[in-house]
């Protein structure tokens, strides 16, 4: 017999499917409630050999992936790969993708005018040391248009993709920056009840700015964790 | 007259003042979701990324963006893995039945043995396969169609003395999903089918929403609703 260490569930009332403020979540939400299974060992786990799949380059200086230096604000983000019970994960995978400086994403369908900037694309890809911590190098994304409601304007953001240890702790979010005004008018951010949407605004920390070459802005980023005891009696018939 | 001046902040000590952000204990917990967005294409998916057998550049949708931004490359097998090489594929329809275009899918599966290459299997007995990772992503096509090249899973163990039938977790993004929507993936008259104890947690009516059924190509077809009539079983975990 297996025994599985389940993982926590979602905090309640986090991240909902549906917020109508956010219209596209209308016709793409589920009505019906989750249904809630048994811990297995297919949630309970997750691919420990992600670095053979995604071989892509690691991309830690997103400012350093073209011939030329791009424009806008140099930034340093920082921090740790915790779970909920404050532990660190190691070794585990976290994407990024952003915008440009002025807030322009290299994807076709991205129809907005504000220019490209040929010496920045806007993904990579870091891996959490032994205590969890991660950097990288990019340039601060500006504030885009969308078509979600008249003058609608997304804060600056930079998305993440963390795989986490299993199936359960996957996570797709996004990080803001301290000083912007849009963060408090944005559908997306605002599907977060507060004060847990705080959790996406990064922190300036003046410790991490280097001298005349990049602010530094401060992130953690809290997975699922799980309790020490299985959540099955011990069996040991097989 | 006297003028007051305030003390200065020594100069190497000037910091900024605490705030509620992502750096205040007070508010410590789970970091939120937030949807991938429409933008996700040159982000997430890599070249291959959606072929678990072999190399090919199945699962990237490099005609979103150009050559000098690809950071994608092939996936990179080291052999072939053991079992029956199946196609999976199918739609993320909307609650209007519209299929989505810019939708991505994870899968997560075990080998044909029935074993997950994951440091948390701890079954020693049951051998892994070193050409078999078990984990790939797709974005959906420009007609919504995602589609994965994949091994059948064996069967793996479930709660208590339970066995599973074969199965893939599912894990469906998109513009306008603001988190994760997992559900699986069972066969059309797979191994255990009636007695999957997932299977067992979902209303009797509406376990038909998560089988899959062998087209005449041989493909097995999985269309996922997201809202509406038979929309699909989405689990918590
Ligand atoms: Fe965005």
């Amino acid at each position: 017999m297996t025994d599985v260490l389940a993982y926590s569930p979602d905090e309640a009332g986090l991240s909902p499917s549906l917020h109508p403020d956010y219209r596209s979540t209308v016709d793409r939400s589920p009505r019906q409630p989750l249904i809630v299974i048994p811990p297995t060992l297919t949630e309970a786990t997750g691919p420990s050999a992600w670095d053979r799949l995604m071989v892509g380059p690691s991309g830690i200086d997103l400012t350093a992936q073209h011939a030329g230096v791009p424009q806008g604000q140099r930034i340093i983000v920082s921090g740790r790969v915790l779970d909920d019970r404050a532990r660190p994960v190691a070794n585990t995978v976290i994407e990024i993708w952003q915008a440009n400086a002025a807030g322009r994403y290299i994807h076709s369908a991205d129809n907005w005018d504000a220019p490209l900037d040929p010496n920045f694309t806007g993904a990579g890809r870091v891996v959490t040391d032994d205590e969890g911590r991660y950097s990288y190098v990019t340039i601060r994304p500006g504030a885009y248009p969308w078509g979600n409601h008249k003058n609608a304007w997304r804060p600056g953001h930079i998305h993440l993709s963390l795989l986490g240890p299993a199936f359960a702790t996957r996570l797709v979010t996004q990080m803001y920056f301290p000083d912007d005004p849009l963060i408090e008018i944005d559908p997306i951010a605002n599907a977060i009840p507060m004060p847990a949407r705080q959790r996406m605004v990064g922190r300036f920390d003046i410790k991490s700015t280097k001298p005349a070459w990049a602010l530094g802005y401060l992130f953690d980023i809290v997975l699922k964790g799980r309790d020490e005891t299985p959540f099955e009696d011990h069996h040991h018939d097989d | 007259m006297t003028i007051e001046i305030a003390p200065e902040i020594p100069v190497e000590d000037r910091e900024t003042a605490p705030r509620i952000d992502n750096q205040d204990p007070a508010i410590f917990g789970q970091t939120p979701w937030q949807t991938v967005g429409p933008f996700f294409h040159y982000g997430l998916p890599w070249k291959g990324g959606a072929d678990l057998v072999g190399k090919s550049d199945m699962g990237a949708r490099t005609d979103l963006f150009g050559e000098e931004h690809y950071l994608l490359n092939l996936s990179s097998p080291t052999g072939t893995p053991e079992g029956d090489v199946i196609e999976i594929a199918g739609r993320v329809l909307d609650a209007k039945g519209v299929p989505i275009l810019d939708a991505m899918i994870e899968i997560w599966q075990a080998n044909a043995a029935g074993r997950y290459a994951s440091v948390d299997d701890p079954r020693d007995a049951v051998p892994i396969d070193p050409h078999f990772i078990g984990f790939g992503r797709a974005s959906v096509d420009p007609d919504g169609i995602y589609r994965f090249r994949t091994i059948r899973p064996g069967r793996v163990p479930g709660p208590r003395n339970t066995l599973q039938a074969p199965h893939l977790a599912v894990s469906v993004f998109g513009r306008g999903i603001i988190k994760r929507l997992a559900t699986r993936l069972y066969f059309a008259g797979g191994e255990g089918n009636d007695d999957d104890p997932v299977l067992a947690a979902v209303p009797l009516d509406r376990r038909e929403t998560l089988i899959a059924h062998q087209q005449d190509d041989g493909r097995w077809w999985f269309d996922i609703r997201l809202q509406g009539e038979a929309e699909t079983v989405f689990f918590a975990v």
